[in-house]
């Protein structure tokens, strides 16, 4: 051991070690901006190693350095611009496109040594090491592809470029799926048996397995399948170390695999959704609408919003209850203005998050706390069910099955079981709707036929614009 | 490093991670997957190993180049854009007026 390698292992040591504490730190909301910048930290400590030890045993030329230079200045640069300028709305799209680029780098660097063998493969000819190299280059570029296209595909379905086509729901998507699955094998077996030019075929297959199988996923299950390809993107960084002897790198692709599963398994539990159904079951509307009789309303009250802000205004207790809609109709500075005039009136004022609230798992946390929402207001819904009874009106804006009583009531109903909002023990409940179209499940909500239940129809920030203009009128929040 | 002590850094790097996160509240997933997300753009450090030994060959330095650009957008982004969320929390706990 001489001194560049001693050092490299204490740089690589401390490196994993404040990798780790980033990590645990992040799921705790005390230290978590803490955390996310030690991570940063130990990111920027390991390049440090890295580059240090090559300068001190064979040196780094000056083509090197001018390839990594404009490497990382391009993309170093275009990352922080797209994350300043993201809107808030859009993070889960941006964290799948970060997602693919990660998976595109491991499947690049794994088709380099495979096309040029780099020099530290060649010394050791022997066969079992060639061996394990092939197979670590073919999980590199089978997870590396798969992360990159499914996290585009992903991408592109939450921006709304792409729709889900009808007959990626058919039954004969796991034919074609299976069929990709079987040819990539083909291809990896080929490539170990020495024909290198299958690498190609492996690579269109994976790429082609990745879309296939996202493609039939819908809009609201996508948070699932971001946090599995994030932790897919670990795999893939994990295959990587060992196609170039990086232990470092494969202990951080494992810890971040490893942490996007389970990060992914609570997600699911939120929703309600095993992960085999989300994956396999295809759109969840397109599969109730044939499975449930979705029942007709009968009992449905509309409802003008000068109704609700007269009701609004004779309350005490408020509790708001934000959804997908919300973040949709990018309602949620809209909604704050709201509130404070509420508030302003001595009326207390309390958001209901449920855990799947938003685009995103915690997505909802983020919007309110953009429009500096304060952090006291959100009730998670553990919290905030046993205040239901004593409240005197909900607004409902933009969700849908996270307050269906279907839930609790009815063993027959496919969200049977899901962790609901009880809004519908308060007194009056308002829920702010473009239209009677069901929540993504395809489920008709019972919530809407009940007589305390009142629907406002409308876009949620016209509604909610419109609202502080009744406010207004009947003299609310001005003192 | 033999294969098989590799695979035992592996190993443990697994059990490593599923240890790490066990209960984490529901306004943290957004923020730890996108955190998590720029960690597993650590194959920048595979791309700068391959752009060092590519000795002169141009297209293994092209390959290199361009996967570090991919995993350096995956790591800066990733972690501003999480900087980005969790200022959000930090803000309005510690400004209150």
């Amino acid at each position: 051991m001489n001194l560049p390698v001693i050092i490299k292992f204490i740089i690589d040591l401390l490196a994993v070690l404040l990798l780790a504490l980033g990590i645990k730190g992040l799921s705790k909301v005390k230290s978590a901006r803490d955390a996310n910048r030690l991570a940063a930290f130990a990111m920027s400590l390991s390049v440090i190693g890295l580059l240090s030890y090559y300068l001190g045993t064979s040196g780094v030329t000056i083509q090197s350095w001018i390839w990594i230079i404009i490497g990382s200045i391009i993309g170093s640069l275009l990352g922080a611009i797209l994350a300043k300028k993201v809107p808030m709305t859009s993070m889960p799209e941006t964290v799948a496109l970060f997602n693919g680029c990660g998976g595109m780098s491991s499947l690049l660097v794994a088709l380099g040594v495979a096309i040029f063998p780099i020099s530290n493969s060649l010394e050791n000819v022997d066969f079992f090491k060639s061996l394990i190299n092939e197979v670590s280059i073919s999980v590199s570029i089978f997870v590396g592809a798969i992360t990159f296209t499914g996290s585009i595909v992903a991408m592109a379905k939450l921006q709304g470029w792409l729709s889900t086509p009808g007959w990626t729901q058919s039954k004969g998507r796991h034919f074609v799926n299976i069929v990709f699955a079987v040819a990539s094998l083909i291809a990896f077996f080929d490539l170990i048996n020495g024909n290198t030019s299958s690498i190609w075929l492996l690579v269109v297959v994976s790429s082609l397995l990745g879309i296939g199988v996202t493609l039939p996923i819908g809009g609201a299950d996508m948070p699932v399948v971001i946090s599995l390809l994030n932790s897919y993107s670990g795999i893939a960084a994990a295959a990587a170390g060992f196609v170039v002897d990086s232990q470092l790198l494969i202990v951080a692709g494992a810890m971040v695999g490893a942490a996007g599963l389970i990060l992914t398994q609570v997600m699911c539990k939120g929703m309600n959704r095993s992960l085999v159904s989300v994956l396999f079951g295809g759109s969840l509307s397109a599969q109730s609408a044939t499975s449930s009789g979705s029942g007709e309303y009968t009992n449905i009250t509309s409802c003008s919003v000068e109704e609700c802000a007269l009701t609004l205004e004779a309350a005490n207790k408020v509790i708001i209850v934000p959804g997908y809609g919300l973040a949709v109709a990018q309602a949620q500075h809209t909604l704050r203005e709201v509130t404070k005039k509420l508030e302003q009136n001595g009326i207390e004022v309390v958001y209901a998050i449920h855990p799947v609230a938003g685009r995103m798992p915690g997505h909802m946390n983020v919007l309110l706390a953009e429009a500096d929402v304060p952090y006291e207001q959100l009730k998670e819904m553990d919290v905030v069910n046993p205040d239901f009874p004593a409240t005197d009106v909900v607004l409902v804006l933009g969700a849908n099955d996270v307050v269906n009583p279907q839930a609790k009531n009815d063993s027959s109903s496919p969200l049977y079981g899901m962790p609901v909002l009880d809004v519908q023990e308060a007194r009056t409940v308002f829920v702010i709707k473009r239209g009677m179209s069901a929540g993504y499940s395809g489920i008709k909500n019972d919530l809407f036929d009940l007589p305390n239940t009142s629907m406002v129809f409308g876009d949620a920030k016209k509604v909610l614009n419109d609202l502080i203009g009744e406010l207004k009128d009947l003299g609310v929040g001005e003192k | 490093m033999s294969f098989i002590s590799l695979l035992w850094v592996l190993l443990l790097g697994s059990l490593l991670g599923l240890e790490l996160i066990g209960k984490v509240p529901p306004t943290l997933h957004t923020p730890l997957m996108s955190g998590a997300n720029a960690i597993s753009g650590i194959t920048m450090l595979a791309a700068l190993t391959l752009i060092v030994k590519a000795e002169g060959n141009l297209p293994l330095l092209i390959i290199g180049s361009v996967s570090l650009g991919f995993a350096l957008f995956n790591v800066v982004g990733g972690f501003f854009v999480t900087d980005r969320m969790l200022a959000m929390f930090s803000r309005k706990s510690s400004n209150k007026k």
